[in-house]
This record gives C-alpha cells, sequence and structure tokens, in this order.
C-alpha cells in the first residue's frame, strides 16, 4: 500500500491562478521525498490540499490508502504536519500546545501525558514545558512545531520548509531527527528551499514547476542526469590577461584569482592543467562545488 | 473516529477555551462585574430612587435581569468571536482544521466555551445585584433555559462574525453598531409600556427586547411581550443560525482556500 497517492491532482483559486494541473505523485511507504520547486511552483498547495487546509478542484488523494475526500476522518489521522510559519497560540504553553493536539485527535488527557514527555524530551523542550510558546527562541518554537506534529504518532510526517531560518547547529540536529524518525519506519514528505537539505536527507525527489512534476526519481538517479561537474580553482596570482576558449571545458572567471571550470564527467581531469599550465596559470587549490542537486535543480527549472 | 474520541476532541477544545477565558481573567471577568455594579449603583441606587414602582417592582429589582442579559449577550459573543478570530489570525486554528476533528465539534466546542464564558459572568452580575437588592426569583428552570440557549445563540453569531472577519475591526464592528445598541434600546432599562405609540412599535421589532422580556418574566414573572412565541423564536433563530454556522465552517473560503 501507498502511504500517499495523488491523482490528476488540480488547483485552480478563485483569482483563476492555476497552481496544480493535475499532477500525479505516489510515495512508498519509508520514503523520505523532497518536494522541489521555485517560489509559486505548486508545492505549498500540494501540502495545504493533502492537510484539507486549501480545497482541490479535481482528482484525488489517498493517504495510507484512505480516500481524503470520503474518509477523511481516517486520512487526516495518518498525517502529522510541520507548516512553513509558526501556527501555535503564543500565549499558550509548551507542554498545554502538544497535549491540545493530541486531544483533537482523540488521544486520552493521561495519555497524552505520556507522549507530552516522550516528544518534548525528545525535541529537548521537556525543561520548557510551562512556559509560553512566545518565550520560545526561532528554533524552538520550530522544534515544537515538530514534537506537535508526533504527538498523534503519525505514519507520515509533512514538513513544509521546517528548517527555514533555522541557524546550523539546530538544523544539523533536526536533520539527525528525521533521519532517525525515518529509519524507525515513518515515511517523510518534506519541502525546502535548502538543496543540500533535500540532497542530504531525501531518497526521493520530486520537482515542481509551474504546477506539473518535471521530476520524480531516486536522488540516485536524478543526481545521474547530471553529466557535467564543476570545479573551482583558487589561483596563486591574479590572472593577467584573458583567457582563450578551451574546446574541452567551459571556464568562467568568478573573479581574478578564481576559475569555474565545467567539464563533462568522465573526463580526464589532466587536461585542464595541461591548458591552465600552458596559459602560465598556477593552482593553489581546487574543490569540487558543493551541492550537485541545487545544480540540476537550476538546469530543470529555468 | 469513535464516539470517545470524539468526545475527548470536544473535552479538549472546551478546556482550551476555558483556560484563555480565566488565563485572561482581568479582561474576561472582570470588566463585566465592574460595568454592571456601576450600572447597579447609578441607574439602580441614584437614579432608580426617584422612578417610582415598574409593575410592581422597585427600578433596581426591574432592570436586574436586563442587567443579567445584556452581560450574558455581550461577553458570549465576544468570547467567541475574539477567541475564534484571534485563533484564525495567529493561524493556529489550522490545528483543529488539520485534525479528523468533526466539524459539528468544533463548532459546539467553541461555542460551549463562548456559553460557558456569558453563563459566568451573568452569574457575577446576579450575585453583584444581590448586593443591591433582594429578589425572588419566578421560574428557575426557564431562566436557566432562557440563559443558555441566549448565550448560545449570540457564542454561534460571535462565532459566525469571526469566520466572516479579515480583520480585528470586523470583530468589533458588530458589537459596537449593532449589539450594543439593540440591547440598550431593548428593555434593559424600560417597560416598552413607558414608551409613546411609535416608539413602542419601533421598539417591536428589535429582537433583543423578546428575550429580555423573556428573562425578566422568568426572573420577576412580568412580561411586555408573549413569551411562549419568544421562546419559540429564540429556539428556532438558534438552531437556523447553527446550521448557519456549520455550512460555514464546512465550506467557508475564509477558513480554507
Amino acid at each position: 500500500m501507498l502511504a500517499l497517492q495523488v491523482e490528476s491532482l488540480k488547483k485552480i483559486y478563485s483569482n483563476g491562478v492555476e497552481a496544480l494541473k493535475g499532477i500525479n505523485l505516489s510515495v512508498n511507504q519509508g520514503d523520505f521525498i523532497g518536494l522541489l520547486g521555485p517560489n509559486g511552483a505548486g508545492k505549498s498547495t500540494i501540502i495545504s490540499i493533502i492537510n484539507s487546509l486549501t480545497r482541490k478542484t479535481s482528482g484525488s488523494v489517498f493517504i495510507n490508502g484512505y480516500n481524503l475526500e470520503t474518509q477523511s476522518s481516517l486520512a487526516k489521522s495518518q498525517i502529522g504536519v510541520v507548516p512553513q510559519e509558526f501556527n501555535f497560540g503564543i500565549f499558550e504553553k509548551v507542554k498545554q500546545i502538544v497535549m491540545n493536539q493530541a486531544g483533537y485527535y482523540g488521544i486520552s488527557r493521561t495519555e497524552s501525558k505520556k507522549r507530552a514527555e516522550k516528544y518534548l524530551k525528545l525535541l529537548e523542550l521537556w525543561h520548557k514545558r510551562d512556559q509560553p510558546a512566545r518565550d520560545l527562541s526561532g528554533g524552538m518554537k520550530r522544534r515544537l512545531m515538530i514534537a506537535r506534529a508526533l504527538m498523534h504518532e503519525p505514519r507520515i510526517l509533512i514538513l513544509d520548509e521546517p528548517t527555514a531560518g533555522v541557524d546550523v547547529e539546530i538544523r544539523r540536529s533536526m536533520w539527525e531527527l528525521l533521519r532517525e524518525l525515518n529509519h524507525a519506519g515513518k515515511t517523510i514528505i518534506l519541502t525546502t528551499h535548502y538543496l543540500e537539505e533535500a540532497e542530504d536527507l531525501c531518497n526521493r525527489i520530486a520537482i515542481i514547476h509551474h504546477g506539473n512534476i518535471i521530476q520524480d526519481t531516486t536522488k540516485k538517479q536524478l543526481l545521474s542526469l547530471l553529466n557535467v561537474e564543476t570545479f573551482i580553482f583558487d589561483l596563486n596570482e591574479p590572472l593577467q590577461k584573458t583567457l582563450p576558449t578551451c574546446n574541452d571545458f567551459l571556464i568562467k572567471i568568478i573573479d581574478p584569482v578564481t576559475l569555474e571550470v565545467e567539464c563533462q564527467k568522465g573526463k580526464n581531469l589532466n587536461a585542464i592543467f595541461d591548458f591552465l599550465n600552458a596559459h602560465n596559470i598556477i593552482v593553489n587549490s581546487m574543490r569540487n562545488r558543493v551541492n550537485r542537486l541545487e545544480e540540476l535543480f537550476l538546469r530543470l527549472t529555468q | 473516529m469513535t464516539p470517545k474520541q470524539v468526545l475527548i476532541a470536544y473535552q479538549t477544545i472546551i478546556i482550551k477555551e476555558l483556560v484563555r477565558c480565566f488565563r485572561i481573567w482581568p479582561q474576561t471577568l472582570v470588566p463585566p462585574a465592574i460595568t454592571m455594579a456601576l450600572y447597579f449603583l447609578i441607574f439602580g441606587k441614584l437614579v432608580g430612587s426617584q422612578i417610582s414602582a415598574v409593575q410592581g417592582f422597585t427600578y433596581m429589582q426591574y432592570i436586574v435581569p436586563g442587567l443579567i442579559m445584556m452581560s450574558v449577550i455581550t461577553n458570549s459573543y465576544m468570547n467567541s468571536s475574539s477567541s475564534f478570530f484571534s485563533m484564525k489570525f495567529q493561524r493556529n486554528i489550522e490545528e483543529i482544521l488539520i485534525s479528523p476533528t468533526p466539524n459539528f465539534i468544533i463548532l459546539l466546542g467553541f461555542v460551549t466555551g463562548a456559553v460557558a464564558r456569558g453563563l459566568i459572568v451573568g452569574l457575577i452580575v446576579l450575585f453583584i445585584a444581590l448586593l443591591f437588592t433582594h429578589i425572588v426569583i419566578h421560574h428557575i428552570f426557564l431562566m436557566f433555559c432562557t440563559a443558555f440557549i441566549t448565550a448560545f445563540f449570540f457564542s454561534t453569531a460571535g462565532l459566525v462574525n469571526a469566520i466572516f472577519a479579515r480583520n480585528f475591526d470586523d470583530v468589533s464592528w458588530i458589537p459596537s453598531f449593532v449589539l450594543t445598541p439593540l440591547t440598550y434600546l431593548g428593555g434593559v432599562f424600560f417597560s416598552i409600556n413607558m414608551l409613546s405609540g411609535v416608539w413602542q412599535k419601533i421598539a417591536m421589532i428589535n429582537p433583543i427586547l423578546y428575550i429580555v422580556d423573556l428573562f425578566r418574566y422568568s426572573m420577576l414573572g412580568i412580561q411586555d411581550a408573549n413569551i411562549l412565541i419568544a421562546f419559540i423564536l429564540l429556539l428556532l433563530m438558534t438552531i437556523v443560525l447553527f446550521i448557519f454556522a456549520l455550512y460555514l465552517i464546512q465550506k467557508s473560503s475564509r477558513l480554507r482556500n
């Protein structure tokens, strides 16, 4: 059984904007899928329809086999949602927020107390349990939203830009947590602008552009589409003259002491050095340009 | 959801609403108590002492039911409209909307919370009234039913207002420009028999007059209008408004795109 099945999903807003143009998407149990796309591509609309906060124009959504339209109660109980923006009562206490969330899913007070302790400890918020949410730092607020989404122990976790505005240290610890949850069997659907995040965490990537899914495959297969590699060269001294064109490589001058060289995957790199030597250019260091996914993303969406 | 789970969800919304009401008690419970104490002191004690008996009761006794009803109406309305709108504004209404809690329970939960506040404030005002005057309640069951249905009606109305509202001005507009004038002109401080012909006819259009009259009858046993018709109309209006509010929670684009 698929964790999520979206069939011919269309959304046309009242202002005429066609946000989704008949999207099909299947997510397997245990997948960690990244939904990527430029702003306005339709990522948040898909998430919002799955959450029941936006009504679809046509198409169907099945969550763990339950039809979101006809079996909405069962379908809704399968998912936990971490939205993009903070959406809890800022004057409510941390423990109250997570316990109320459990209550909305019909979990008894006794059980929700146990779960509140479990998940607030997991998210390192237990010591803040009696504080109003407004007193938490940005990172803590993000963690609170994850704890809240876990309270009814959903099988699918949907995270909409969960690490936006979070510092590197907290982001890394959140990644670790998401990995653990995924290893424990939860299906995770992640939208993010940090392509490094998707490359690091997801085993599947779907790229949405102008309301259509233009790529939906495993990360490995997707990255194999990228048949060029880019290297950065730091030069010993500034370039004195413009470089002649090289037929085998595309060389861009980033600044007088930095070159960006793009070459076909599997090509012998010695030729680059031969070319640079021939022009008396001494290279101090060389590195691979990070984030292959970002490169691929830009190629696909431009 | 099983019936037990639905009940837990319902309790959760009510507890959340009551916690909110008691957390901000200086805004929710104290102001109506002070305002009503001032009404009793100024209109009841000082001005009222100059006014002759109304239908066999002192003026102070006569205004007690109206002032209780005024408190119930404004507080139940304000509770659901402000609570629901601030949840909509902060977007934490999404917590409930994405959950499997049925729409009927969401509505009922908010309305019950607001009814509770309306009745608590009504009770506070009744105790304050007892500090100023002596009252023998004519029909306690009818009194409770009237207060409950009125609070239910205005809680639902407040929630409808909150669903439609786009900003805080939209939430305060109806209480300031509709509810308050109608309540003041709804026979809280006077009997319609005190009005001249034309004004009496105009006053009869005001629905709050019948609610106040019904409540006054249940407390003091005196009436200006037909009590049975007033009770049935109030009940019917409450049912119709509740169905409308339920429709809005299910369909309104102000909650879901």
